[in-house]
């Protein structure tokens, strides 16, 4: 039934197909739960030793109308015994709970592959929400897929019937017995879940129960379902020894920042205005004051930042963070930190543009906004992290830049792995890399505002409150050294190239650009940021056949690693690829002139697929 | 305290050239200050003065202290950063009419509503110097600028009504001809705990002269102005003669002695009752114009809210270290 990358093992004992990877796509309302059905499938593989991705793909409507087409929502989950790096094109496994979300999402299934839907669902008025004439159930229009008909809505209610909850509640216990489901044909136990639910409603126990009931009720009947002959199962994947935890992008990218702070013995602190997808990043590090952590929600985006270069000034981690339309409103006040030469951290988690645009979609588009997008000669570093478990590392990785270099560093995540989630092996504080915030001036010191490390030119960065330093900064040019108002022409462009040099100078701080597959030959993909699952296991398997491809990812973007061009002329033909019109292609034009540059672009709110990429690939490959 | 310098206003004065246009109210503003800090019991170092754009803005130049010149109206946001980064600090938001009310008016109302333990001193000209003199938020109908040659045609906005309505919690106002109220007003602004608002009414020569005279000019001010002190009454005029009384509906200006007023039909100003409703009406009364600290009210500042919040967590927390939280909850080994 598998047909790609499946290894069949006759399994005697259970009679089950073991596959080494395979997609899942749990589809319904937006109440109906599907993120939480999805994440606990994944965690619960992730707990086997599975390498897992997923992809949340949400509305933006907090509650759509129900049974409505754009209220559906999504949760992918790719599960392997092979390293994951995507969650996956095609779907194996789709579970939709009513005609909108097999409506909406039917097209991603493959023929022959598997759809389970709530048949109990496919009522007149609701197939006519979803925009059904007839009832694709029944007309034959799905073409060849096997259509898994359960009466979820019903066997659900009639587990739970003495329980004695009332008609919302228990059509709430739907999804479990989805789950449940699923569950059995992928071999997973229930317990991670069941523990799971006892600490969500263990001080209802009435819902607890009914949940339980419904969860087990899904296993057995798929158990006992003539349709379901045989399971499968996922062996666990090979991944490097350690301990491990999901995480989600959004998440990592706090906790690196808690772990930055730790590292630099700097109070951290957030100023931020709430945004999708960013503002899980405000909750997370809300939920951690314990830690001396400063949140800070402000009245705006622009009192975000402003407060945070306000606590950077005061000596403090200074973060902001926010998304496309937040970062526009923040531009003026990055270049006051760019002129006041502060140590800032501005996280972008970029979403579809422009305008408020597509607030819960993916999209790659504010990288021009985040290299020129200020008035002025404004440059700042941009880095970008390209999994969610990276996010940590890149979150941390700002933060040292920032804080070693006096600058703003703006940090392009996006919502593609921001919401997604990965194991990720648990670095412990004491294998991360020293940070060391720029010095103070010690007492007593001849000092200067503007006085400069010789190598990496960071000015000193002297606290108020700290005797014989008082001194005035601001957003007018200031004199070099003194840091005096100064209107001064030669003065001003001195200014202006320090302020380029310093930036520049980071490449000598940062390590060289990697190749992935090919280290030279015909074709170099050239991808940046979120991109990397997707890049990667396309160049991968194309290299593994025998094709001479490699991959150069970016997650430094300014300046850029120092071997750039020497890279980039290892090979024939070069082709940027990104969720943009090509604004990495036009910024590698600028710097490498010398170089063709082939583009790839994909501007729809998704990711890519490894298939498209693939077939571009290949297409390249063949041309001479 | 004990090893607190003998400073002097000289300490605080610092070595950059003061570029406002001679007689400029400004001057006042800034001489009151330097005589000020002296007086509030803290050290130099402790002190950070935040401005935004404008004429009022360059002040944090000239101040001997730590000082941030920010952007437009942003002010208020940057100061409770610095605060909130480092409690102890006294950090100062000098604005503007224009800088305060127009373009950072958001960050204004919040920073109040907050509380945060700010000290905002507004310098209210009523004109936009900087810029070269259009019309800002607190310039009066009909008044004629370069962006309203035939007269303003926006209503303005009454900063004391502003900051009752943002739940202000201190509020003052004083004219720039009087540094001695003034300094006096300004360290009871960094004593008071939480968001301390003073407007300065200024004179800007340059663009809207003579702006505040027909109240504050010398000749006629203790005519015009009510000067609020706590506990006492609201009498004003050279004699003490006339004074303030509430008639069942609004204050009104009063004499003593005619139609059977006495003093005690005089209100006595309290400044630290929580109910604003007084404050209000005091801050919209025109005739006498009434300056001093209108309301001092002490709640829990921002901070303090803040602190018994993040002390409970710590007690309770069972994340001592980063490590803790990265190893907490469902991990696994592979
Ligand atoms: S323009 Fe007006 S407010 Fe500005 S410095 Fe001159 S007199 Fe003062």
């Amino acid at each position: 039934m598998f047909d790609d990358g499946q290894t069949v093992v006759d399994d005697q004992a259970t009679s089950k197909i073991k596959l080494d990877h395979v997609v899942i796509r749990f589809a319904g309302d937006s109440g109906d739960g599907m993120q939480l059905t999805g994440s606990q499938f994944s965690d619960t593989s992730a707990m086997l030793g599975n390498d897992i991705a997923t992809f949340p793909n949400y509305p933006a409507e907090i509650r759509a109308p129900e049974g409505s087409i754009y209220g559906v929502s999504g949760f992918q989950v790719h599960i392997g015994e092979v390293e994951i790096s995507t969650p996956g094109d095609d779907v194996d496994v789709l579970v939709a709970m009513n005609p909108a979300a097999l409506k909406t999402n039917h097209s991603a299934v493959q023929a022959g592959k598997m759809i389970i839907v709530d048949v109990d669902e496919f009522t007149a008025k609701n197939l006519t929400k979803a925009g059904y004439a007839q009832n694709p159930l029944e007309d034959g229009s799905l073409g060849s897929h096997v259509i898994i008909k359960a009466p979820i809505t019903q066997l659900s209610r009639e587990a739970i019937k003495d329980i004695g909850l009332d008609n919302t509640s228990m059509n709430r216990t739907r999804n479990m017995f989805a789950l449940g489901m699923v569950f059995w044909m992928f071999s997973r136990p229930l317990d991670y879940t069941i523990k799971f639910l006892e600490k969500k409603f263990g001080h209802k126990p009435n819902i607890f129960e009914a949940n339980v009931k419904v969860l087990k009720a899904g296993y057995h009947y798929a158990e006992t379902l003539e349709l379901l002959p045989s399971a499968f199962t996922v062996l666990p994947a090979k991944m490097t020894g350690g301990t491990y935890r999901i995480i989600m992008g959004n998440t990592a990218i706090a906790w690196g920042l808690l772990a930055a702070a730790e590292k630099s013995g700097k109070q951290l602190f957030l100023g931020s205005y709430p945004i999708t997808p960013a503002s899980d990043i405000l909750h997370e590090l809300s939920e951690h004051q314990h830690f001396g952590v400063v949140t800070f929600q402000a009245e705006d985006e622009i009192a975000g930042i402003g407060s945070a270069i306000g606590a950077a000034f005061a000596g403090d981690l200074a973060i902001t963070t926010t998304s496309g339309p937040g970062l526009a409103l923040k531009s003026e006040a990055i270049g006051l930190a760019v002129m006041t030469e502060l140590p800032l951290v501005i996280v972008d988690v970029q979403r579809g543009g422009p305008s408020t645009g597509l607030p819960t979609k993916t999209e790659q588009a504010d990288l021009l906004q985040a290299m020129y997008g200020r008035n002025g000669e404004c440059p700042v570093i941009v880095v970008a992290p390209s999994s969610p478990a990276n996010c940590f590392d890149f979150a941390y990785e700002a933060s040292r830049l920032a804080l070693e270099h006096m600058t703003p560093v703006i940090l392009l995540s996006d919502g593609y792995i921001a919401n997604g989630s990965a194991p990720w092996r648990i670095r412990s504080m004491a294998d991360m890399p020293p940070i060391t915030p720029a010095r103070s001036p010690e007492p007593g010191a001849e000092w200067m505002p503007y006085l400069r490390d010789p190598q990496s030119l960071a000015r000193q960065w002297a606290l108020p409150g700290t005797p014989g330093f008082e001194h005035r900064i601001g957003g007018l040019e200031k004199e070099d050294m003194t840091g005096h108002i100064s209107y001064d022409p030669e003065n001003h462009e001195h200014m202006v190239k320090l302020r380029a040099e310093k930036v520049q100078r980071v490449e000598n701080y940062i390590p060289e650009l990697q190749v992935d597959g090919a280290e030279s030959g015909d074709l170099l993909v050239v991808g940046w940021g979120g991109t990397y699952g997707s890049l990667l296991t396309a160049v991968k398997s194309l290299h593994e056949e025998g094709r001479s491809i490699g991959l150069a990812h970016f997650n430094y973007l300014n300046p850029m690693p120092r071997n750039t061009r020497e890279v980039l002329s290892r090979f024939k033909k070069i082709a940027v690829c990104e969720l943009n019109l090509g604004q990495f292609a036009t910024l590698l034009r600028s710097k490498f002139p010398e170089f063709q540059y082939l583009q790839f672009n994909k501007v729809q709110g998704l990711p890519f697929t490894v298939l498209e990429l693939n077939n571009h690939f290949l297409h390249l490959l063949a041309k001479p | 305290m004990s090893d607190l310098p003998n400073y002097t206003f000289k300490d605080f004065a610092s070595d950059q050239e003061v570029r406002w246009c001679p007689g400029c109210g400004d001057y006042v503003i800034l001489r009151a200050m330097q005589k000020a800090l002296p007086m509030m019991g803290r050290r130099k170092e402790e002190f950070v003065f935040v401005s935004g754009i404008g004429c009022s803005s360059r002040f944090p130049y000239y101040m001997e202290t730590y000082g941030f010149h920010g952007i437009h109206g942003r002010a208020p946001a940057i100061a409770t950063g610095v605060k909130l980064a480092n409690p102890k600090l006294s950090v100062w938001v000098i604005t503007g009419d224009g800088d305060g009310l127009a373009i950072g008016g958001n960050h204004m109302i919040h920073a109040i509503r907050r509380n945060v333990d700010l000290n905002i001193v507004l310098f209210n000209n009523k004109i936009y110097g900087l810029t070269k003199g259009q019309f800002s938020p607190t310039s009066d109908i009909g008044q004629k600028t370069k962006s309203s040659p035939y007269g303003n045609t926006q209503p303005p906005f009454n900063f004391g009504e502003l900051v009752m309505g943002s739940a202000g919690q201190f509020y003052a106002r004083v004219p720039d001809n009087n540094p001695n109220d003034m300094a006096d007003i300004f360290v009871a602004a960094e004593k008071h705990q939480g968001t301390s608002v003073v407007e300065v009414l200024q004179n800007c020569v340059i663009f809207n002269d003579g702006a505040f005279d027909a109240v504050v000019d010398k000749s006629v001010r203790e005519d015009m102005l009510l000067y609020l002190k706590h506990g006492e009454k609201m009498l004003f005029g050279k004699e003490k003669s006339k004074g303030v009384r509430f008639n069942g509906r609004q204050l009104e200006a009063v004499t003593l002695g005619e139609n059977g007023i006495t003093e005690a039909d005089i209100l006595v100003h309290d400044a630290t009752d929580p109910n604003p409703s007084m404050h209000f009406m005091l801050t919209q009364l025109q005739y006498p114009l009434p300056v001093g600290i209108v309301r001092s009210v002490e709640v829990p500042t921002f901070e303090e809210r803040v602190a018994v919040q993040v002390k409970n967590l710590k007690e309770r927390s069972k994340y001592k270290k980063v490590d803790d939280l990265l190893f907490s909850g469902e991990t696994y080994q592979v």
